[in-house]
């Protein structure tokens, strides 16, 4: 213990105990005033604390079932352990390249379009300085965020209906051929990034922006001084200034690399587009929650948490790394 | 300071293209609001771009006169206000009581918290824990499944750290325990964290539809998102509006869909330009924490 080589002052705080190394029943004891001078604390993190062991940690009691055969009638503990069955099922059949594909793809189409259009973005409002007009653009551009994936999926359903959605009602009128969007694989990642651009872009710029403002003004004056233009300015001051942060962002982004959502994907793919739209979340819940292969969408699951935890995992450490080091 | 006309021409043409992106960000639903008090022929023909074309407000009567959208309002306002109180009940006891840097086991529930943050058992085991736990189909289920959240749990409790450790000792001078410490100091002067954190849990109660769409088999107790689904993506309406649509019709399964996303959407909008602000500052904290 850190506090038993310090010396022993009177006015040391309260909570600062000095005990002697190796005697158990001074530190029960103390163990036991602690708790009962604490005891209102503890009622409080009780309740708290068993949700948490319920509806967190019992699940992944039920992560077995990955390696059983599972029977509903038996239930999680009572049924027959069948090894590595599913997950050699799974690695072995056609959907495993293609979920995972997908699942990169649509992330690195993220990483490469919408992540540089965050930092753009940022870049653009913090240039405002008009604090009206700042406003009025910040607060529009972030609105889509907080809008329900239902709604959106149907704004962008009803806007690319073939039949008398508004983008094929243009297409007409400029003489051009109707488009099947949502039934064509070949669209289904363009219109999900341009959905995720329109929808998450204004709000993620949000961490630029305070990164922005926290550049020293100074800095901005000298390079006037030495006859930097806007676009100079901006490109040796702005973006080395909040390059620490973009770094941070990215890194993070590599770390959810796996990490693609259900909710709105399976609101707007179907069976013609799931060459290019099934991603590993999406095959989850078909074939656990539609199919009812509940064995086998768990092994199905587990790989994919293990895989993404030690992207997260590593992506983290590379992180704390990079803003240690502060080399940026 | 006197601007350059190079300045001058950079800062035209931002807020040229920031003008354009917001209106990009705010067309979809002014579409949307327009058509939906648009005759729907003048929809389905392209004449709709921006103002609404044969004003008539047929699909708000329908989408009113509707006792589903009103039974499903209710669901979503009930789970949301419900959802949201028994959240702020659990992650204000656990985020206060691990404020307390002189708990006992601290370090050890903190990291029993936040070790949900990295790992989560998965969609399929959590979906037959709530099964075996009765909770299927349940109002209760609802509510109790998703009351708290590492996330918020580690923002509010990074607010109650933020106080002075005098405040607390002036209550118990006064011969008040932790318990008052907490309703009586700490939570008025955490009122913006707490906001924050509210405002999260709510908006996510109003917008989420995937647990509601599996456990809530009735359809007496889906909320609005999960008829929203119906209504939208398995085209359920499209049975009911399936007469020959003329010049005259003033309703049609387009129309009432808009007029559904507008009701829907409708309380969100007028309230976020207020609320804005304690979202900008739960995503920095939860920026500069992740």
């Amino acid at each position: 213990m850190r506090n038993s080589a310090a010396p022993i002052k009177s006015s040391a705080p309260l909570n600062k105990r000095m005990r002697p190394k190796g005697d158990m029943r001074t530190y029960f004891q103390e163990l036991k005033r602690d708790i009962i001078r604490d005891r209102i604390l503890y009622y409080l993190l009780i309740p708290f604390l068993v949700w948490f062991l319920v509806f967190k940690y019992l699940p992944m009691w039920g992560i077995q079932i990955a390696f059983k055969d599972f029977s509903l009638f038996r239930g999680i503990g009572g049924s027959e352990w069948v090894g590595f069955e599913h997950i050699r099922e799974f690695i072995g059949s056609e959907y495993f390249l293609r979920v995972f594909k997908n699942t990169v793809i649509i992330s690195l189409y993220g990483l490469l379009i919408c992540f540089p259009a965050q930092i753009i973005l940022a870049i653009m409002i913090s240039e405002v300085t008009r604090e009206r007009f700042k406003k009025v653009v910040q607060t529009l551009t972030y609105l889509p965020h907080f809008i329900s994936a239902v709604v959106i999926a149907g704004i962008v359903t009803t806007f690319l209906a073939p039949d008398n959605g508004l983008i094929n009602l243009i297409l007409e009128k400029l003489g051009m051929e109707k488009i099947y969007f949502l039934t064509d694989p070949n669209y289904f990642r363009g219109i999900y990034t341009t959905m995720n651009l329109w929808k998450e872009t204004g709000f993620a710029s949000i961490v630029f922006i305070a990164a922005i403002a926290g550049i020293d003004t100074q800095l901005y004056e000298a390079a006037k001084m030495d006859g930097a233009n806007k676009f100079k300015q901006i490109i040796h001051v702005t973006l080395p200034g909040i390059l620490p942060t973009i770094v941070v962002m990215f890194i993070m982004k590599i770390g959810s690399l796996l990490s693609v959502g259900y909710e709105t994907i399976i609101l707007l793919y179907q069976p013609a587009t799931y060459e290019t739209a099934d991603v590993i979340s999406t095959y989850v819940y078909r074939s656990g929650l539609i199919d009812g292969r509940y064995d086998f969408a768990t092994a199905v699951g587990l790989f994919n948490s293990i895989v993404a935890l030690i992207l997260v995992v590593s992506a983290n450490k590379l992180s704390k790394k990079v803003t240690d080091a502060g080399l940026w | 300071m006197i601007e350059s006309r190079g300045e001058k021409i950079f800062k035209v043409i931002n807020n040229f293209l920031l003008a354009l992106m917001a209106t990009a960000a705010l067309y979809p639903f002014l579409y949307v609001l327009s058509a939906s008090v648009s005759k729907p022929y003048n929809v389905i023909t392209g004449k709709v771009l921006l103002f609404p074309k044969g004003f008539t407000f047929d699909a708000y009567k329908e989408v009113l006169g509707n006792p589903d959208i009103w039974l499903a309002y209710g669901n979503t306002i009930f789970y949301t206000l419900a959802g949201t109180a028994v959240s702020m009940i659990f992650t204000i006891c656990g985020a206060y009581a691990l404020s307390k840097k002189r708990l006992r086991g601290r370090k050890f529930f903190t990291i029993l918290v936040t070790l949900t943050l990295w790992f989560d058992a998965g969609m399929i085991p959590f979906y037959l824990t709530l099964r075996d736990l009765g909770l299927i189909n349940t109002r209760t289920g609802i509510i109790i499944a998703f009351a708290c959240n590492a996330f918020k749990v580690i923002l509010l409790r990074t607010s109650f750290e933020g106080l002075p450790d005098e405040l607390e000792e002036s209550v118990k001078v006064d011969g008040g325990n932790d318990l008052h410490v907490l309703l009586r100091v700490y939570l008025p002067l955490v009122k913006p964290g707490l906001a924050t954190v509210g405002l999260f849990y709510a908006i996510e109660r109003w917008n989420g539809y995937f647990w509601s769409m599996i456990l809530l088999t009735d359809t007496n107790k889906i909320p609005l998102q999960v008829l929203l689904k119906k209504m939208i993506v398995e085209n359920d309406l499209q049975s009911e509006f399936t007469a020959a649509l003329d010049f005259s019709s003033t309703i049609s399964a387009e129309t009432v869909t808009f007029a559904t996303i507008i009701v829907s959407i409708l309380p969100i909008v007028l309230v976020y330009p207020y609320i804005q602000k304690f979202f900008i500052k739960g995503m920095l904290v939860g920026a500069v924490k992740g």
